[in-house]
């Protein structure tokens, strides 16, 4: 930011940034904040009366068996659902960088389901695997699996991670396969010449060189599994059977529409806030950050 | 020189091919779904060619839906979803775009306050603020309401004009509920405000010398210079608009309101019927179309939005 030219206007500025600031605050800040307040309040269940009730919301949720199973649940989702889009992202991308013959196809044919709503994406595998029409369920069946998504509550976690992550291959994809495009070709020549095979070359050269977008795309994809993913959860199991997909995002809406406990559901959304603000001070801070200010 | 290895290029064909298998496997089996009357579905072989009752299933969907409950037309959805879309995209585009040129090329008091507070927007989407979110679009005045009652103004204002101060602005159930709320963009202010930092200081005095305003070096120069950047930005942001889940799941909750994507789980989660799985998949093929179709066709300008976006 150094010397530039600037227009002399006393209230044309602001007049400018009226409606993004407005916005902001009547739709994302006093929102925010009222969760912040409602979180240390309860009410009573006609909701006539409020009283202070210091951090008790948040004692009970830490106390709620249920509260720190839904914990579980999100960790071992967020991790899978990360771990299989960046896995499979990466290992298409290195696919496609060592080919020569058809790289434009597959890139569009790899990329697409990114552009479509983690719904829909939900509503294709829920149907893929539906136990008794599917035919993904009717693959496993003959091998001898009997899938149940309905009643097995580890089959519905399965189901939603993979749904999730399919959606996102696309994604990751894209990034590491800009990420190998730009490692010099010198310095896998060099490599080369040093008698280093191809798979070698990879990990000990190539994909160090690629942890700047790695590390980028693991930040990304565990705010994606956080919190993007409600909808896969909603339009398909709705966080069951017996609460095994109720991940944090599904039971905050549940606590705070369906069973009407504004103080929990405030409690959960300062829980959810405090994640949100840990991921980006991440991606900020160590990733060099997307804004120089 | 890198060694010419055949070997490794079919392995990574083989592994392409099955990647490519993995994503439209999906695909097909729902379009194939989408094709066949139902009774195929349910008779335990489950069909991969396309049926014949491609037209019937897709008409029913889109004009007269049968059966089970909450089942709307999928014209309306689909228009819906469109409406919401391009609302989205247009309104973070205007919003974004003044706000950047704001902060880009005029200093005053508190832009450092302002540039804070679009940029902790990032960090609050509406699974992190949702009950309160749902209280203010019942009443987008409420914050102000309770800031009055709040310092007693109320009263005041009472006492002085005789009037009782009940400030009510509902936007439940309506396109303003669904567009306005998402129209703030941290991500879409932060990109124009790359990309003015680029434009060169001549321009700004040149316009200033021929005495242009501020207004008319943002419409006739900064405007046509940003065309590539807002159509780029603008793919994004319709992939966000027409992907929305959530805050039209709250907002609309009335019947004609709703948004295809939402409605896909009045299909698949009917409460009093087995889903009509046919059905079902041809809505879903819908609901996929538009944004598949724009990452096809527009994918120089999708890849430059997604990377700067991300930027």
């Amino acid at each position: 930011m150094t010397e530039r030219a600037y227009f002399k206007n006393r209230w044309l500025p602001y007049a400018l940034l009226a409606p993004q600031l407005l916005i902001t605050f009547v739709f994302f800040l006093w929102p925010a904040g009222k969760a912040i307040v409602q979180s240390v309040q309860r009410q009573d269940a006609w909701g006539l009366r409020t009283q202070f009730v210091g951090l008790a919301n948040f004692r009970e949720l830490f106390q709620d068996e249920l509260y720190l199973q839904s914990f579980g649940t999100t960790l071992i989702f967020s991790v899978a659902v990360t771990v299989i889009a960046l896995g499979g992202g990466l290992l298409f991308a290195a696919a496609v960088d060592t080919v020569t013959k058809g790289t434009n196809a597959y890139r569009a044919m790899l990329m697409w389901p990114y552009a479509i709503a983690p719904a829909v994406a939900g509503a294709l595998w829920y149907f893929m695997f539906n136990p008794s029409i599917g035919i993904v369920a009717y693959m496993l069946d003959v091998l001898g699996y009997d899938w149940n998504h309905y009643i097995r509550g580890r089959d519905a976690l399965l189901l939603v991670i993979l749904a999730s992550a399919w959606k996102q291959i696309g994604y990751n994809f894209l990034f590491f396969l800009a990420g190998l495009q730009s490692v010099p070709r010198s310095v896998i020549e060099a490599a080369a010449i040093d008698g280093a095979a191809p798979v070698r070359r990879f990990w000990s050269i190539i994909f160090p060189l690629l942890s700047p977008t790695t590390f980028f795309l693991i930040v990304v994809n565990s705010v994606y599994a956080f919190f993007d993913t409600f909808s896969v959860i909603h339009a398909t199991t709705q966080g069951g059977p017996v609460q095994a997909t109720s991940i944090l995002v599904y039971k905050v809406y549940n606590t705070g529409f369906i069973g009407q406990n504004l103080g929990s559901s405030a409690a959960q959304s300062v829980i959810l806030m405090a994640i949100v603000i840990v991921l980006s001070f991440v991606q900020f801070r160590f990733i060099g950050s997307r804004v120089h200010y | 020189m890198v060694e010419k290895n055949r070997g490794l290029k079919i392995a990574a064909h083989i592994i392409l091919i099955l990647g490519v298998l993995i994503t439209l496997f999906p695909l097909w089996v729902a379009f194939v779904a989408s094709t066949h009357p139902i009774e195929n579905l349910l008779s335990g072989r489950f069909p991969l060619i396309p049926g014949d009752q491609l037209i019937e299933n897709y008409r029913n969907v889109l004009v007269s839906p049968g059966g089970s409950y909450g089942r709307q037309p999928a014209t309306q959805m689909l228009t819906n979803s469109a409406i919401m879309a391009v609302g989205v995209t247009v309104g973070k585009l205007i919003v974004s775009f003044i706000a950047a040129f704001a902060i880009v090329f005029f200093r005053f008091p508190g832009r450092n306050i302002a540039f804070f507070m679009i940029f902790i927007t990032l960090m609050l989407p509406v699974e992190v603020r949702i009950v309160p979110t749902y209280d203010v679009v019942s009443n987008v005045f409420g914050p102000i309401q309770s800031i009055l009652e709040f310092t007693r103004l109320d009263r005041l204002i009472e006492t002085i004009a005789g009037v009782e101060v009940n400030l009510r602005w509902r936007l439940l159930n309506t396109y303003t509920g669904l567009i306005l709320p998402l129209i703030a963009s941290a991500t879409a202010t932060f990109l124009f405000r790359q990309f003015f930092q680029t434009i060169p200081d001549e321009l700004v005095d040149a316009s200033q010398i021929d005495g242009a305003s501020p207004m008319q070096f943002m419409t006739h120069i900064l405007l046509p210079l940003s065309r590539t950047n807002i159509a780029a930005l603008a793919v994004i942001l319709f992939l966000f608009g027409w992907n929305q889940y959530l805050w039209p799941l709250l907002v609309a909750q009335e019947d004609r309101l709703l948004t295809v994507v939402v409605g896909i789980q009045r299909y698949i989660n009917a409460a009093d019927t087995l889903p009509v799985w046919n059905e079902a998949m041809a809505l879903t093929i819908l609901a996929m179309l538009p944004p598949v179709l724009i990452v096809i066709l527009l994918q120089r300008l999708f890849l430059k939005g997604l990377v700067d976006t991300e930027k």
